[in-house]
Formats: C-alpha cells, structure tokens, sequence
C-alpha cells in the first residue's frame, strides 16, 4: 500500500507470477504501519547481504505482522530499561573519528558485537584483519572485553576500543578474536 | 426406546462425557438428551464471542459454571487488527451476573477486559473459583485488587501475556489473610513491583499452591525464601535469576532448589545470569516442561549444558539462539519431547542467531513422539521437511515460519510444496498447519488432498491463483479457522463454496484480491454470517466502489446477526 503523504517510495512488489503487490508498511509493532525508515533499511542491508541468503527476498523489514511474532512476544523479549542510557565512546584503529554506543540498548556482549559489527562496517579498511575489543574501566585500565559477565562490565566500561590484533600487544593476545567468538553463537 | 430411561440416568451417564464436542453431538439426538444435556452442561466453550449472545447461552445453558471465551481473531497478535476492533468481555459477565450466579470459572483469550468487568466478576459470584486471561487487555491492577479482595475461594488467577497497567502496585497485598485457598498463580507478565512480603506471606499460608509464576520484580533473595516455603510446587516460573554466583544468596537458593523434587515445569528467567543456571540442574532430570523464551542472553552453550540433563522434556519453549547444534543436542537428550517452540530471539532479524532446517531434522530423527511444533527459521528445504514427515508422522500441530516469508527451498530454490505435502501426507492426524516460504497452488492441492483432520490453516504469501483457496474449502472437510493474508485468492474462491462458511468458526483474509462487490453479495446470500470488513484508512466512506479490493475481511457464522459494539472503522455488510 503506497503511503504518498511520507514521500517515500514503499510499494513492495512480490515478484511472483499472479501476486499483486504486497503489504509495504514497516515492522514497527505501531499498528498503523509506519515505513521504516529508509537509512535504518541502508545500515542493516550490508549484514543481511552477507549472512543470509535470502537477496531475492521480500525485505523483511518492510511487512506488517511478518515474523508472526506476538506483540506481547515483541515488547517483551528483550527486558533493557528505556532509562538507562550508558553511551560510551568507541575508537577504532584506522577510523578518523570515533562513534557512541549505548550500552544500555544491549542485552549482552554477543549484542554489542554485532551492533559494533554494524558500526564498523563502513570504518574497515580492510576485512581481513583481525579485530580485539578492549575497553577502559572505572580505574582508567585497558581490559579485554569478555570476561566478566555483562551487567559487571556495563557498570565499568567507560570507553570502548576496537585495536588491529597485530598492535594489541600486551593485551590478552592468546584470546581469540573477540567478534569471530561471539558472531559463532558460543 | 431411548425415552425409557429416567433423566437422573442420562445425566449421570453423560456426566462422563467431558469434550463440549461429545455433549453438542449428544444434545443433537433427540429432544429429550437436547434437554437433559443443557440442564447439566457445566463448562462451556465459545470460540467466537460474537457466534452467540450471552442471553441465548444462559437460556440454554442455566447451569453453566465455567465459560470460555475468545474474542479477536488470531491475527491480531501479529498486530494486523485495530486495537478496538471488539471482544468486550462486560456485556457478558453483566448477563451472567444476572441469569447465572453460580459462575466459577472464566477463561478469555483476546478479549477486551475493563477494571468494571473484573470488579463486577469479584462481587457478583460469589463461588468464583479460577480465572484465566491470555493476550487480553484493558485492564489494570485495580481490577486484580477487585478479584484478590473479594474472591473467597479464588484457586487459580492465572494471567497470561496480557498487556496491564499498574497504576499502585498493591494488588498483591490484596489477598486477605483469610486467602488460603490458592493453587495457581500466574503473574508473568505484570510489569511493576509487588509487595514481596505480601507474596511471601501469601505463598506460606496456601498451601495447596502448587503453579506459582513470577515477575521480573521477584528477585532471586525472595525466590529462595518462596521455595523454602513452598517445596510443594510443580510449577514454577522465575522471575529475576541475575545474582552473583559467589554470594550467599545463591548459595541458599541452590540448596532448596535441590529440595524442590516436585517441579516437573519451569520457565520465567526474565532476566537471567546464565552462570547461575547451575542451580537448577538438581532439578532438570524431573522437568517435563522447560520455557526458556523469555529469557535472553543464555548463550548456546549454557543452554545447551541445561537441557542435557532434562532427559524427561516433554514440552521445551526456547530461543533460536540454541543454534542448529544446541537442537542436536535436545535430539539427543530429550527423547520423550512431544512440543518444540523456536523463537526468534532478535525482532529486528539483525545477527546470525537462527536454526535452520538442519536442527529440524536433527529433532526429527532424535524424538518421534513429536507431535506439536512451531519453528521461526532462517531457511528450509523439501527434503528436510520429507524427512521429518516419515520421523514423525504424528504432528497435531505444524507451525514453520521462515524468517523471509517467500523463500524457496534453500538449495533447489524450489517451491517448497512438496515438503508441506509430505507434511500433510504423513501426519493424518495433522489439526492446525502454518506454511511459509514459497508455495504455489500445488502445496493446497496436496492440503486439500490429504489433510483431512485439519482444522486451522494459516496462510501468507502463498498460492498463484484462487484454486488455491478452492483446493482448500473443498478438501479439508473438518476446517474451522482459515486465515489467509497477502495471497492471490479473490472473488472466485471466496464465493466458490459459500455454504462452506457456515460449518466454519471463521474466515479472514487481508491484503488479498477480494473486492467490495463480492463480499457485499456474499454477506447478502449468507445471513448467518458476519462479513466485516475492516478499514483502518478512511479512503471509503459511505459509497465505495465494488471493484475496490478490500484491505482485511473476517467472516464468522453467528446465530445472532451483526453485532453492534462494533467501531466505525469496521463494516458488517
């Protein structure tokens, strides 16, 4: 259903011999069906492109009601309080810039990575580089993420660092790559 | 010949029959059973709040002690239905209040539930002993506050996914000193504090209380003292589980776990610290009901360490971020399973977590007793859902739903109508069915064909042509509940077999290519039908043209006509 009055392009068309067009509203959980917007679609379009194989696909962002999931489901499977709002910065080796996160949007670390993941992406130089994620606590030490459990470390970390594994010397360097570790679903 | 035996005789012969099915053939024989089955019908079941009114039910039935009700229709969960589309649960407990004070017992699913309604079931029976609600709204705890005060003999208050608002908080505190009759008591899905002493002293004095759910305002300090008072429960759900697992508390907690032989159901974790998963496991070997879907963060190894020693699981509600490798596991471990739900742990579809068809099959093979399923994936294929059919050929309940509502079969990119085919083909005792991914006619050929139990179908984005819908309304002779969203069925199919309707519960379909003019002329040729069409943007009123397609139908069977609570944004033509 076209929704002229947002100027925005939001017709969906199926692709399929005898479909019409279908539903083209955002998956927002408000009823009315407000369109996603078109920047969230452009961040996540590089994760869905290289993990999952559905390119031809209806883009799933863009349909009312699709995943079937309960709206009490919905609301409720993630329990992060609104109010807390940890933003940190985060630096990382080659960016000329830094970025913020908020912790708080995060429900553990393997979250963090991949909203880090996405943050990122347009900041490699090159993805064959390995990555460790280190942050600075209370006491002003660089720690490496990952060790105590989430809760302990959003109360600590007061800044957040993505080093090139080859600088990282002195810290942890027997550990894995800390994104390739969460990103397996361990 | 059959009038020769007494009433007392037929009643008590037909008090064994407890299905409302086998009481409604039984009242069909004759008028005589017709008369002695109402005067003795206990529970009642509507499926549909607006295929009866609640005078007709008390006229027939003066007896009835528990009633249960569903109000909208099943895609309003997926928020496909205007919030005050209907399903006003007052006028009915106005009419019992009035006609039938014996009332125990209310269960309502999607309905529209006032504080007035919860205050007026608190003063108006006084022997009500359980009351139910699941997806329900509009209430608040000042309702709950009604019941806990003035239900005498209150055994069970069991509140399931419900949207409430607390405005005070002290419901809880409500439950007199006098209360000890509690069983079950359900509160999950409150969002605010409760007077944990209120609770405490509450679970101490009942001590039939044997189902205790908790909110995430319950933490673990007062879940062990509840415990240590409470051995005797079968049921529970946590609330919080986040401590540290060096401190006393756990420690404490860990040791009446250990006592708490009798839990064969657990679920809760709303907010959890999977380190301190370990004090549970004492308890997992006896569990036959496990929910973890509520609880995120568990990574899949924890999970996975859990569920290998509940080798007894019978029912497990878990998140996908169990990975294809943790389903492995639960084939393994948990050969007695019967239920299996994978949730998507993410809304937003950002991330890796998922299952594939790989877990699917895994399952299949470790668990034939399977029989109810429901399975949010990322992917699937035909010959992962073959061979799930010859695994497990005695699904009641088949549920997939692929993370891309269109995606062919992952490897042939084929349709995969073929598998759901050997879904129905295999299970002949299959009662409810969800297909997803991309499907052509031919998967409701194959439905229409071989799904002759079936009684609930779920449709979207499927199908090429209305004989599609056609194979459907022909073939599967026990359908109740068909709803069908974004698929290319129109005005041919849907006035096909209109007849077919009314041996129906209820028809919906959105976002498909049926036009004003069929629906008016079918509502015109079926007066025992609602035909509402729902229209949530004001682009028709008054006059609207009968080529229009319509946006969202639902058509349901009713003895009493339109119904008249209805908003401005539904028609009932």
């Amino acid at each position: 259903m076209a929704n002229d009055d947002l100027g925005l392009e939001t017709e969906l068309r199926l692709g399929l011999p005898g479909v019409g067009a279908g539903a083209g509203a955002g998956a927002d959980s408000d009823a009315s069906g407000l369109v996603e917007k078109n920047e969230k679609k452009r961040m996540f379009s590089h994760i869905s492109d290289h993990r999952s194989n559905d390119s031809k696909a209806v883009n799933k962002n863009q349909v009312v009601g699709w995943p079937p999931v309960c709206s009490y489901r919905r609301k409720n499977s993630f329990k992060r309080d609104e109010g807390s709002k940890m933003y940190v910065k985060v630096s990382m080796d080659g960016a000329p810039f830094l970025r913020k996160i908020n912790l708080g949007t995060h429900k553990n670390y393997w979250d963090l990575v991949l909203a880090l993941e996405n943050l990122c992406e347009a900041l490699k130089d090159d993805d064959n580089s390995d990555y460790v994620l280190i942050y600075e606590d209370k006491d002003g030490d660089w720690m490496l993420a990952g060790d105590v459990p989430w809760e302990m470390f959003c109360e600590s970390c007061k800044k957040l660092r993505i080093k090139k594994k080859a600088d990282a010397k002195g810290i942890g360097l027997h550990a894995k790559d800390l994104l390739k570790r969460f990103s397996k679903g361990e | 010949m059959v009038n020769y035996f007494p009433e007392e005789v037929l009643e008590h012969v037909f008090s064994f029959l407890t299905s409302h099915r086998d009481r409604n053939a039984v009242s069909l024989v004759c008028k005589s059973w017709y008369n002695v089955e109402r005067f003795s019908r206990g529970k009642v079941f509507i499926g549909n709040c607006y295929a009866i009114s609640p005078e007709r039910l008390i006229s027939r039935f003066p007896r009835v002690r528990s009633l249960t009700l569903k109000g909208k229709p099943h895609f309003a969960d997926f928020n496909l239905v205007l919030h005050d589309w209907g399903g006003y649960v007052y006028p009915w407990i106005e009419a019992m209040a009035k006609g039938c004070t014996n009332l125990e017992e209310l269960r309502l699913k999607r309905m529209l539930v006032s504080d007035a309604s919860l205050e007026l079931i608190a003063k108006s029976f006084p022997n009500f002993k359980s009351l139910v609600l699941v997806s329900c709204e509009g209430f608040t705890t000042d309702g709950l506050a009604a019941i806990a005060s003035n239900c005498r003999f209150l055994r069970e208050l069991d509140l399931q996914e419900n949207e409430v608002e607390d405005p005070r908080g002290q419901w809880l505190s409500c439950f007199p000193d006098s209360c000890t009759s509690l069983a079950s008591l359900n509160f999950a899905c409150l969002k605010g504090e409760v007077n944990l002493a209120a609770l405490e002293r509450l679970v101490a004095r009942c001590r039939n209380l044997k189902s205790l759910r908790l909110n995430h305002a319950v933490p673990p300090d007062v879940l062990q003292k509840i415990l240590a008072r409470a051995p005797q429960l079968v049921d529970l759900g946590a609330g919080s589980f986040v401590h540290d697992p060096e401190s006393e508390t756990y420690n404490k907690l860990k040791n009446v776990m250990q006592k708490c032989t009798s839990i064969r159901s657990l679920s809760g974790f709303l907010d959890v610290n999977a380190r301190c998963l370990p004090a549970i496991y004492p308890i997992c070997i006896n569990l036959s009901s496990l929910n973890l879907s509520y609880a995120p963060g568990i990574y899949s190894k924890e999970l996975v360490k859990l569920i290998r020693k509940c080798k007894k699981l019978q029912c497990l509600w878990i998140l996908d971020t169990i990975g294809d490798k943790g389903l492995r596991v639960v084939a393994s471990a948990c050969k007695e399973l019967q239920e299996l739900r994978v949730f998507k742990s993410d809304p937003n579809d950002v991330g890796n977590a998922a299952v594939t068809e790989e877990g699917l099959v895994a399952i299949s093979a470790g668990c034939p007793n399977l029989n109810s399923l429901l399975y949010f994936c990322r992917q699937m294929t035909n010959t992962a859902l073959i061979t799930v059919a010859k695994n497990c050929p005695n699904f009641i309940r088949f549920r997939l739903c692929t993370l891309d509502p269109i995606t062919p079969d992952a490897v042939t990119m084929q349709p995969l109508d073929n598998g759901f085919g050997a879904i129905v083909q295999s299970c002949k005792g299959l009662k409810r069915l969800s297909v997803s991914g991309l499907l052509t006619d031919q998967v409701f050929l194959y439905i229409g064909m071989y799904a002759e139990q079936l009684e609930m179908l779920s449709i979207a984005f499927a199908g090429n042509s209305d004989k599609g819908m056609v194979y459907v309304l022909n073939g599967c002779k026990k359908l109740k509940k068909l709803e069908i969203r974004d698929s290319p069925f129109g005005n041919m199919a849907l006035l096909a077999d209109t007849g077919k309707y009314e041996t129906m519960r209820s028809l919906w379909m959105s976002s498909c290519k049926v036009t004003f003019g069929a629906c008016k002329s079918l509502a015109e040729k079926m007066p025992r039908l609602n035909v509402e069409i729902i229209n949530e943007g004001d682009e028709m009123e008054g006059g609207s043209d009968d080529r229009q397609n319509v946006e969202k139908m639902y058509l349901y069977r009713t003895l009493v006509g339109p119904r008249k609570d209805a908003p401005d944004s539904v028609w009932t033509l």
